[in-house]
């Protein structure tokens, strides 16, 4: 029924990322972005949490039961912190989602369980393709099938943490239809390019992946003969990149909020005009609104509703809202923003990529 | 647990609204518009049957009581969410005549809170018999507009006769002349005891038909619910009797505001109402655009990356979001409210941005629209008339900012003004 409170046990998993994104995440996290290194231990350290693990089904080896809206919680928190340092720690679910969701039982039984140890696996996922209209509902990746397998040629861009992946699941179109293809990182023809670089998130190695005649056996295509059910699983990934941009977003209208109110100029805080204080109010409010509709979007996925209208009016909302919200946050420190000492610089990058991250994370 | 499914129980009740609203409020919706100030009589009779026997069930049980209040209850106060949702989908239909409902409300509202059982018994019993009555607030002043603590408005206690004496002018009172002259209603009417007290000096006093010396001094012409009843009160030496008081005559401290900021509670009920209608307008004008521009063959695509959308269905997903993103504040402030919760951050969150986005939304809907959207023929151009009145009453937008800005830095109003 109607009802906007956690659950106890999303309280504690909140209450646990909250702090640690305060003691872990936003000691390292400029660091790790001046110098695009990723603080292992961090990393591992946010893996221990087990937000994956808990939302496996037992039969693979996790803990209980998946949520879209418990995904969401976490995910807030943790780009609260630092989006490219989550999107790492998150990583694991690139793969791990889309075989729970559109996975066949023996895809299932074969790569689940390798997510409910102690260190993730080392899998990614290769999305998104280096052109200006990119639609991930119709991408120029191609897969052909030929024999018993597939052949898979285009190329992918930003795809996170490619070198050294053990498993990529490459997504290409079939017949103009958008599949999913598990492939090893060592297999033929597959190049894992140049680390990319890109405006912020720079604490999440990206890379080009180029395919020429990658071959695959057809048991590697996510959900079989079948396939996959790709708005679903474009879906959960925009609940989880909403629920990014809302930590990002609040993560500027807070540091905004404190600043203004230790900032004197005249004599007084600047949070004392109402020019300062309303652009604040608007922040809040707009962070506030935006929770809620990735919340209902999630809630419609665990209901197991087709959520794909909700989810789109929800991310273009979004993407709308973090980057104002990040942009406001820079205009009231005024200079200061400008300066890479203080974090909402990065956060005003941060926020522009959003429009353009579908497939970077997944809950 | 988070979940955003409505009870069972009030989803049938605002499928009974919605064929209120279908039946009785859009047919006659342009008529009463083109009308000003001529009663919708088809609606007022159809929920006044309603309302009346649910007034009676529910002030029986309140009166029951030894002190006249509600028994407590266990758990969530559901009746708040009901209301909240019913006044949505009323406004769906036409938000000016939903302000028509025949129904105690803020007059009502302020008279539960902290009237004595007898005061309760004289001025809510009516409300479950009889003719059509309806509820009023009085407050806002000339010179008292987002300023409440400007109100100028007298009242003098006459010892001889017990009766407090009102002198004063107030506007802008919604139902004022339906609560006074058109039938046997009640005016809650703020006033001062104590000029030189600022706010604690504020008291509210029942007022009842044919009071001497009260006369409805003016009726408004508006931009838009012009269905709805607009009027001025004149209070020339007017006499209301002794404990027709809500709440304690005391001036206690000059300093202590905690009866004005008792007052002030109301809003934390009706802002959250506000936001409903307009999100209620607002939801009207984004389904209607959809439905007519999809005889147009524009329908939104919502698979469609977000630059192969067209700039109509840009501008569809742009309304349908902020549509959405207002109710769920709206939501959210209500259950907080219906869990014996303070919401007066949110109702200010709600009420703001539901003002501003029932503005944006209905202008949009006349834009694209084209020329009919202008026209008079359709309906869009109306609700964008009245849909700006939810960005003015309970605050204005920058009023509930304000409020917002101060809770957030946890300022007063001296350090944020």
């Amino acid at each position: 029924m109607l009802d906007f409170t956690l659950d106890e046990e999303q309280q504690m998993l909140d209450s646990t990322i909250k702090r640690f994104a305060e003691e872990r995440l936003r000691k390292v996290y400029r660091d790790a972005e001046e110098d695009g290194v990723v603080p292992e231990d961090v990393v591992q350290a946010g893996w221990e949490i087990g937000v994956l693990p808990t939302g496996l089904p037992e039969a693979y080896g996790g803990f209980g039961e998946y949520s879209a809206v418990t995904g969401a919680i976490a995910m807030e928190q943790f780009a609260w912190g630092d989006l490219a340092l989550t999107f790492n720690i998150m990583a694991p679910n690139l793969v791990a989602i889309p075989l729970v969701l559109s996975g066949t039982e023996e895809q299932k039984e074969s790569y689940l369980p390798q997510f409910a140890g102690m260190k993730p696996p080392r899998m990614t996922a290769a999305l998104i393709e280096p052109r200006i209209k990119f639609d991930p509902r119709a991408l120029e990746s191609t897969a052909v099938a030929e024999g018993g397998d597939y052949l898979l040629n285009g190329t992918k861009s930003m795809v996170p943490l490619a070198d050294g992946a053990e498993l990529l699941l490459v997504y290409a179109a079939e017949n103009g239809q958008t599949q999913g293809f598990l492939v090893p990182g060592n297999a033929e023809g597959l190049t894992i390019g140049d680390r990319e670089k890109v405006m912020g998130i720079n604490a999440l190695p990206l890379f080009r992946v180029e395919m020429e005649s990658v071959r695959v056996p057809a048991a590697n295509k996510l959900g079989g003969e079948e396939g996959l059910d790709f708005d679903r699983i474009l879906n959960h990934s925009r609940v989880a990149l909403g629920a990014a941009a809302v930590g990002v977003a609040r993560a500027g209208y807070e540091y905004a909020r404190e600043y203004a109110k230790q900032r004197v100029q005249f004599g007084e805080p600047i949070a004392h005009r109402q020019s300062i204080a309303f652009m604040l109010a608007e922040m809040a409010i707009d962070v506030e609104s935006a929770r809620l509709l990735v919340w209902e979007t999630a809630w419609e996925l665990d209901q197991g509703e087709d959520a794909t209208r909700a989810a789109t009016v929800m991310k273009y909302y979004i993407d709308d809202i973090v980057v104002d919200t990040a942009d406001r946050a820079v205009q009231v420190l005024g200079g200061y923003g400008y300066i890479r000492e203080y974090p909402v610089e990065l956060w005003l990058r941060n926020a522009r990529g959003f429009a353009h991250f579908d497939g970077l994370a997944i809950i | 647990m988070i979940s955003f499914e409505m009870p069972e129980r009030i989803k049938n009740e605002l499928q009974m609204a919605e064929m209120v609203a279908r039946q009785v409020m859009r047919p006659n919706s342009r008529r009463y518009d083109e009308h000003e100030h001529e009663r919708p009589v088809e609606y007022v009779n159809m929920m006044w049957q309603v309302l009346r026997e649910q007034n009676k069930r529910r002030y029986e049980k309140m009166l029951s009581s030894d002190n006249g209040d509600r028994p407590e209850r266990e758990g969530p106060n559901w009746s708040i969410v009901r209301l909240i949702a019913l006044v949505e989908t009323l406004s769906w239909g036409d938000a000016g005549m939903y302000l028509c409902t025949p129904d105690p409300l803020l007059g009502g509202a302020a008279i539960e809170a902290v009237g004595t059982k007898e005061q309760k018994v004289r001025f809510l019993k009516k409300f479950g018999e009889g003719d059509p009555k309806w509820g009023a607030m009085a407050i806002t002043e000339p010179g008292a507009g987002s300023d409440n603590s400007a109100i100028r408005t007298t009242a003098v206690l006459d010892e001889e006769t017990n009766e407090w004496v009102l002198n004063g002018e107030k506007i802008f009172i919604t139902n004022g002349r339906l609560a006074l002259e058109e039938s046997d209603g009640v005016c809650v009417v703020w006033a001062t005891v104590d000029p030189s007290a600022g706010r604690a000096g504020i008291k509210s006093f029942v007022v009842e038909p044919d009071t001497p010396g009260v006369s409805v001094s003016k009726q408004e012409h508006k931009l838009g619910i012009r269905v709805s009843d607009t009027v001025s009160l004149a209070f020339e030496d007017a006499r209301v009797p002794y404990d027709n008081i809500l709440g304690s005559p005391e001036v206690k401290e000059r300093k202590s505001t905690k009866g004005f900021k008792g007052a002030m509670k109301t809003f934390d009920a009706s802002r959250p109402a506000v936001a409903a209608s307009a999100m209620g307008v607002a939801r009207a004008a984004v389904e209607y655009t959809q439905e007519k521009l999809a005889e147009e063959g524009v329908e939104v695509d919502y698979t469609k990356p977000r630059h192969e959308l067209s700039a109509y269905e840009r501008d569809l997903i742009e309304m349908e979001a902020r549509q959405k993103a207002g109710w769920l504040l709206t939501l959210k402030s209500t259950v907080k409210m219906a869990h014996g919760q303070s919401n007066r951050l949110e109702a200010s969150m709600a009420k703001a941005r539901a003002g501003e986005t029932a503005t944006f939304v209905t202008q949009k809907a006349v834009e694209l629209l084209g020329p009919l959207g202008y026209s008079r023929e359709l309906l869009p151009e109306k609700w964008m008339r009245d849909a700006k009145i939810n960005d003015i009453y309970e605050g204005t937008k920058q009023i509930n900012l304000l409020i917002v800005a101060r809770s957030i830095l946890g300022y007063t109003r001296r350090e944020l003004k």
